[in-house]
Formats: C-alpha cells, structure tokens, sequence
C-alpha cells in the first residue's frame, strides 16, 4: 500500500452571469482515499472548502453522461475517473463548444436536443399504428446487437468536445450526430433511405466537414467505433453525392 | 409574477413522466415536461436488466402469460398489491414492449436452435424453436415462475429512454430542462399546477395547468448507500406531502437490491443471477441454497437481500477496509457471454473496482434500490385527495408493487404506467368538468410562499451546515429504518428525524447567489426530503407486522388478521414535525389471488379471517369454468377490463398460443 497522497485539485471557477470577475483556477487540496473518483474528490471539495462550487453528476455510475469535463486536457467522465490514475496536480475544466452554466457545469442537454430536431434523430418507422396486440416484427439477433452497439451512446459530449471542427464551425454534429446517424441507418425499422441521410449529413456541418483526426473516437467512454462509423457513412454519403 | 400554461404539466423527465407527455400529446393536449436534468440522464437509464412482459417467446418462458405474471407480481408483493392494478398492468406490459419495438428499442432478440445456459450453477442446454427466431428475448430474474425478462444486453433502460426520449423530441414535447417544482398550487381540493424554480437563473414561475403529474422517480437518497442517482430525492413525494391534502401511501416499503457493489453502492444487474451468477461467502461457499432450497439466488430481492445481512451477521461476510460484504460469481458465464448480455457490469466492475468479473468475484451487499411507496392514487393515477393531481411510475403508490417490486417490474411499470396514465390525463382534460377555475391570488401566494422561503434561506447566516444535515438523515435512515428494523430503532429514527426537521428550518446558506447555488437548492430540499423520511419511519414504527421489504425483527410474521391495509401519510399542519397516519384496508373477497405463501420466504404467516371463505370460493369458480377458457374465467373472477383505456384491451398475441 503505497503512502496515502494530497491531490491539488485545480479547478476553473467562472460565472457567465458575473462577467466582471474573469475566469480563474482554483487549486483546493483533498486527502485522496482508496476508490476515490473524480466525483468523491469533488463531493468533498464541495462539503469542506466551498459549497459554491458548480458540476453535474446524476448517477456517478458512468451510465448517464452528465459529468464529462476535461480532466488534465482530455475530456472523461469525472465519476468513473479514479483518482490513483491521475498525477499529485489534476487540473479540471470545464468541457468547451458547450454553453457554460457555471465553473465544470455545461448545458449539453440544449445542444443535445438542437442536434435531435436537426437530424431528425429518433426512428422513422411505418409500424405506427400497427397492432400493438400482435406478435412484434421479427428481427435478426446478430443485427438488433449491432444496432444496440451504436445506440450505447450517453451523450457525454466529450466527442463534440475533442472535435476539431467543432471547435470552428457552430454547426457541427459531432461524432454524436454522425454515430446516431449510422444507428438509424443500420435499423431497419427506419424507412429512410441513403437520400435522406445525405439531406440530413450531406453537408459540411455532417459528414463532409469532419476532418478526419478522430479524436472523438478516442475519447469515447463508451468505446463507440466512431471511427470506423464516420469512415463508412463518408464513403456512403460520397456515393449520393457524386450521383 | 411570471405565468406560464400548459394543458398538462409533468414534473419529471423519466420514462413515465416523457411516456405520459407523449400520451396526451397524441391526444391533442398541450403537454410540458419539467426536469432537474437533460431528460435522457434520467434515472430511468440506470436499470439495466430489463423489463417484465408475458411474451413467452423464449423455451424457458413457454407457457408464460397474463395469469403467471400477475401470480408472480401479487407473490412479489407479499399481498400488499392492488389486484386490479396488477392486471392492469400484466395484461398492458407486453403491448409497451411491442410499442417500444416501433419506436427502436434494440430489444435483444431469440436466435434459433441449441445454446448453452447457466442455470442453478450447471450448464444446460436449452433449444430455442425456430418458430420463436427474431421475436424479443427473455431472460431469468428473481422471483418469477418463467422466463419473462425481456432486455436489451444489460443497457434496457438507457436504450427505452433513449428512444422514447427521442421520440418525445420528434413529437415536439416541450422539456424545460434544469427547472424544479417547489410546490403545487392548490385551493385543498383542486391542483392547478405548480411554483417552477429555473435551477440556473433562480426565477420562479407560476406553471398553472389542468392536470398536475408527479412522475419524478424515487427517494434512494433518503438513505446513505443507495443504488439511486443523486437527483432521486424523494422531492416529488415532498410535493404531494406538503399540500397537507394528498397522501404517500406505504413510504415505509422500501427495497434493498442485493447487489450493490462495495463500497460505492453502484447497481450490478439482477441479470447476474438471473444469467446463472451465484453468492458466495468468506469461504467461497454458495450459500443461498441452504436459506431458500426452492428459488436460492432467485428468490424475490426482499428475501435474497435479508438472507445475505443474516449471514453476514452469522460471521460469514468477508472483511474489507469498507466493512463487511459477500461475493457475486458471475465467472461460470465466460467472457463471451458478459461482454454481450453483461457488459455495463462488466465496464463498471472495471472502472469502479478495477477487476474483471469473468476472471474474479464481485464483492457486493445490500444498498437501498427503490421505493415501493409513493404518491397514493386510483388506478386513473389521479390523487383521490386532490383533483387534477396525478402521479406515475416510482413516485406513485397506485399500487403495482406491495411491499416488495420483482425485478424487472419498474421499467415496465414505468412505460405501461405511463401508456394508461396519459389517456387517463388526456380524458381528463377532454372533460369540461375539468376546466381550470383558478384565481390570480391564489397562484400568487403560492410563488410569494417559495420565494420567501428562498429568501430567508439566503438572509440567514444558519449555524448549521446544510450537506452536514442530511449526511445525518441519510446516516439515521441507513442506521435504522434499514433491511432489519425494530420497534426501538424505529422509535429513535422517528425522535431523531423530527429534531432533524426542527433544525433544518433554521437552515441559512453562505453563498448567498439566487442563481444556479447548489448549496441553496439542498438547504430547500433537506427539510423536504426530511419529512418523506418521516412518513417512512412512522410507517415502518406503526407497522408491527414483516411483510415483503418491510422487517420488524420484534415482530417477525406476515399479519395478515391486522395489516392487510395500505399507510397513508399526510401532512396536514405545517408547522407539525409528525405527519398523520391512516388506513385503507385491503378486501381479501375481492382478490383473485387469495393471501398464502409467496413459494419462498417464510411460511407463519397469520391469515386475514376472509381469506378460506374467499379461497374456497376462488377454488369453486375456477372448478365452474374450468372448461371456460382463462378470459371468461378471469371476468368471474375479478374482472378488470374496464377500468383499461378502450384502445388497450385487446388480447395479447404470443407464438404458440395465438391470442388464447
């Protein structure tokens, strides 16, 4: 058992709505204790130096994605970060491209919900209406996993926040759009076809505006295969394109 | 005074609460949805082993429909159900299933022919039929006669909220994200809506509406190790308690999931056992054969949970620097089977424990998972107390559960709930009776009442520290009002709490921003989330009987002669620190399933003096229409059928049985 260590816990404080006091680090120390996360440091930050403090956990189980900031320059879920992972200084931020609601709280659910209405994200299906008394439509088990497999998403936005392009352009769906994309696609109770991704992801703001350095893919804590999801549709939409 | 209408209003952006929103949209209503969060990071995403609906499509679950399923429920429950609501809901499960199937949830389906199985600690093979390929798949969890866990690998409830999430969102279902409830507006007879505090910028809204639905989940954080996300405070139970006029019914029903991993209290699925996991001891020892020879690891979550503190206490738990705890085995799986069917266990046990579960033994123990109890209505949802106010999903008491909720019974609550409830909100608004007559005045001294309150909260200097507070109500609820309960704890609880609630109104906070202030939104909530814990502990103090999740060790049998009756709790006078207690009784004639023993669990239970007569007659009915067929039978014995919405009451279709 090695000797138990004092984090300096450095964490960005700022209020947009008191401007005038400019954003600044504040370094707190904590006692680490075994198991400790992220959101245990941050609990105890918040009980004995400064209940002010602003961050979102919900279930502090890695399953609903309120928590990602940037922890030492990489965006992560604070409460599946064990502190004994981490160096002595652990610098924390909030995560950019989303609006800022006080020091680590961001406000991913309206970005989340813009992206929803502008990719028409949930599932175009012509079952609407269909008997719910009748056996449910048959469907191939190996492909309703895949479908699951991309569905896993928890809309961290680490992804959005690892992104390049959407560090430059305000439009931009992230791998979050693009992997929800690639789910619907796959499903095969969605009606829609390659067209009509490519009205939806067709552009720059979609598909044509990734630039390829696949950072999301890296920083998904749900381990999505963005990658290779984003270099699929690439070559599908290409196809439309072209015509 | 800011005013905001909507024809419905749902406090809470859960599965039941978007369920119930896009129900009375269809329906033509303008509904709007308030939530502490974005939606989609709902509690509703934690459940993880599935979701409980008849289809019967798998071999294990042949044979399986409506009648074993309401059987298993009502046995659940240890007779604390409501009969009628358990039909409701076992004959609606498998039609949200299948809408849930329209609306893309990647349900994991049944792949034809042989496979391997984990069942009771051996493998078997089990054949699936050809006729069953492609149709949704169920798997085995506790307290159920047949297979009937329909699931999405262990990540069932983030893929049900995720699509009807997102439907919601193609619906164009208003969500007002970061907004909380403070109090409903209403005249002691009528609810008309409720005070909205915008958790950013601190504004109050009056938000007047014609139906008021609580859908806002659970209390888990009345207790200090709970399975619970940290938003479930219990605050809508707060909301119903503090109009002095709706009651909790049976707050003191409160379930320990047996596995909660140690020391974080974090859920690992029921679909561990379920998928063949076994408990071990100190020793290694699979030891809940010896406790329970009929359902061993499967017995109901109540059960399961008691035995393994009784071993622990017969000094067979394993010592750790976090206390004491037993082991979960899921490694007879294999590794295969985990990272497809088990794989959020899998990432969790990873990141929170640093283990592998398919190489070593999950240390686990007893953490508070759900609460039973919950805002009292009819089987509308409607309050019979307060018009106009409904509740759904965990936060009501309409009362699917009893005293103790089978696993894979709350999402399916959840959605079929909110199915029903929202016709029943829309018929409502339908209704010209139900127009909204509400006076300015009154809206105004509710929002003047919560904004005098916020600002004396930020005036105080308070000597007390507000998370110190309810760090000791967690302690006390976790300390006394836990798995084993005594007449002596209870009675200490109850003192201890109300000196809590004296305390908490003295309660100041030192960051005095009316905007987004963390420590303000606690200072409010604590004296709250207090008084439902109150309701618990009187609960628990007054029920001198053991029935499902509730344990008095001073009074160890089922009594069925004096408690067959549901709790309710209600808060009449606010300047009190005791709510007040009454009784519905439960009528034995008019059960289907007369009380007896639930098949597992102890069996001394002292008999209600209606339930031979009602037995024999129950016996001689289904003698009479034995040839009858289960439909006209069932209309002997407790029909059910109108009470359902009318679009809801076609017979379920299942691959070997047709409709029958």
């Amino acid at each position: 058992m090695s000797e138990r260590r004092i984090l300096t816990i450095s964490v960005l404080r700022y209020d947009p709505r008191v401007p005038e006091q400019r954003p600044r680090l504040q370094p707190f120390r904590v006692d680490e204790a075994d198991g400790m996360t992220l959101f245990l440091a941050l609990e105890e930050i918040r009980d004995r130096h400064d209940p002010s403090l602003q961050y979102d956990f919900v279930c502090r189980a890695g399953i609903c994605g309120s928590c990602a900031m940037i922890v030492n320059g990489r965006p992560r879920l604070a409460c599946r970060t064990l502190t004994r992972d981490l160096p002595d200084a652990i610098t924390l931020m909030p995560l950019p491209v989303f609006e800022l609601i006080g020091d680590l709280s961001v406000d991913t659910g309206h970005w989340m919900r813009g992206l929803t209405e502008k990719l028409q994200a949930w599932l175009h299906s012509d079952a609407e209406g269909l008997s719910l008394d009748a056996l449910e439509e048959r469907m191939d088990p190996e492909l309703a996993e895949e479908v699951y497999e991309l569905d896993r998403c928890i809309e961290c936005g680490a992804c959005v926040a690892a992104c390049g392009t959407a560090r430059m352009r305000d439009d931009f769906v992230g791998g979050v759009g693009l992997n929800k994309m690639a789910r619907f696609r796959l499903d095969p109770r969605d009606t829609r076809g390659d067209a009509d991704y490519y009205e939806l992801i067709g552009g720059d703001d979609g598909i044509f505006g990734c630039m390829g350095l696949m950072a999301c893919n890296d920083v998904c804590p749900k381990d999505l295969s963005l990658r290779r999801q984003i270099a699929f549709l690439r070559r599908k939409m290409a196809r439309i394109g072209i015509g | 005074m800011k005013v905001a209408y909507s024809d419905v209003l749902v406090v809470g952006g859960g599965l039941a609460g978007l369920r119930v929103a896009i129900g009375a949209k269809r329906r033509g209503f303008d509904a709007c949805v308030l939530s502490l969060v974005p939606p989609k990071r709902s509690h509703s995403a934690a459940a993880q082993g599935g979701m409980q609906a008849s289809l019967a499509n798998v071999a294990r679950g042949a044979g399986d429909d409506e009648d074993v399923h309401f059987q298993d429920t009502v046995r659940g429950s240890d007779w604390g159900a409501d009969q009628h609501v358990v039909r409701m809901f076992v004959h609606t499960a498998p039609k949200a299933v299948r809408e849930l199937a329209q609306w893309g949830v990647p349900w994991s389906r049944v792949r034809r022919g042989p496979r391997t199985a984990i069942v009771n600690g051996e493998a078997v093979t089990i054949e699936e039929a050809d006729e069953s390929h492609g149709l949704i798949a169920q798997r085995d969890f506790g307290g159920t006669k047949l297979w009937r866990t329909c699931y999405v690998s262990d990540g069932t409830g983030h893929a049900m909220l995720y699509a009807i999430g997102s439907q919601a969102v193609g619906d164009g279902v208003p969500i007002l994200e970061r907004r909380e409830a403070l109090a409903l507006i209403h005249d002691g007879a009528r609810c008309h809506g409720a005070v909205v505090r915008d958790l950013v910028t601190g504004e109050l809204t009056a938000h007047v509406a014609r139906a008021t639905v609580i859908a806002t989940g659970g209390a888990g954080r009345l207790y200090k190790v709970t399975t619970n996300a940290l938003i479930c405070e219990g605050l809508g139970h707060a909301l119903a308690l503090e109009t002095g006029v709706a009651a909790l019914g049976n707050m003191e029903a409160v379930q320990f999931h047996p596995t909660g991993i140690v020391p974080a209290g974090i859920l690992v699925t029921e679909g561990c056992r379920g998928d063949g996991g076994l408990l071990r001891d100190a020793d290694g020892k699979r030891f809940m054969p010896d406790y329970e020879p009929e359902k061993k690891e499967l017995a109901s979550r109540d059960v399961v949970a008691r035995r393994m503190e009784e071993h622990i206490r017969a000094g067979h738990g394993v010592k750790s620097r976090f206390g004491e705890h037993l082991w979960l085995d899921i490694t007879q799986l294999g590794r295969r089977h985990i990272d497809r069917n088990l794989r959020e266990v899998a990432e969790i046990c990873q990141a929170f424990l640093g283990i592998d579960p398919a190489d070593r033994w999950i240390p686990v123990r007893p953490a508070q998972h759900y609460t039973m109890g919950g805002v009292r209505t009819l089987h509308t949802g409607q309050s019979p107390a307060l018009r106009g106010l409904f509740a759904v999903g965990e936060a009501s008491c309409w009362d699917l559960h009893g005293f103790n909720r089978l696993g894979g019974n709350s999402v399916a609550e959840t959605v079929v709930a909110g199915m029903l409830v929202g016709e029943y909100v829309a018929d409502f608004c339908a209704d010209t009776a139900n127009d909204l007559e509400v006076s300015t005045g009154l809206v105004r001294e509710f929002v003047e009442r919560e904004r005098a309150n916020i600002d004396a909260l930020l005036r105080r200097r308070g000597r007390e520290s507000v998370r110190a507070l309810r760090a000791e109500l967690q302690q006390v609820m976790t300390d006394k009002v836990g798995i084993f309960r005594t007449g002596a704890d209870l009675e200490e609880a109850v003192d201890w709490l109300r000196q809590l609630l004296e305390r908490s109104r003295e309660l100041g906070v030192s960051n005095a921003s009316t905007g987004s202030n963390p420590e303000l939104v606690d200072a409010y909530r604590v004296p709250r989330m207090i008084k439902v814990a109150l309701a618990a502990a009187c609960g628990a103090l007054a029920r001198t009987e053991s029935r499902g999740a509730h344990f008095r060790q001073d009074h160890p049998h089922r009594d069925d002669a004096r408690w067959l009756r549901r709790t309710l709790a209600t808060w009449p006078d606010a300047t009190a620190t005791l709510p007040s207690l009454s009784y519905e009784s439960l009528d034995v004639r008019a059960m289907e399933l007369p009380p007896g023993w639930r098949g597992y669990g102890s069996k001394d239970h002292i008999e209600h003096p209606d339930t031979a007569a009602r037995a024999a007659e129950v016996d001689g009915i289904r003698a009479r229409h034995a040839a009858s067929g289960r439909h006209a039978l069932q209309d002997a014995l407790m029909p059910f059928a109108e009470r359902l919405p009318q679009r809801l009451r076609g017979p379920n279709e299942r691959v070997r049985q047709g409709y029958g």
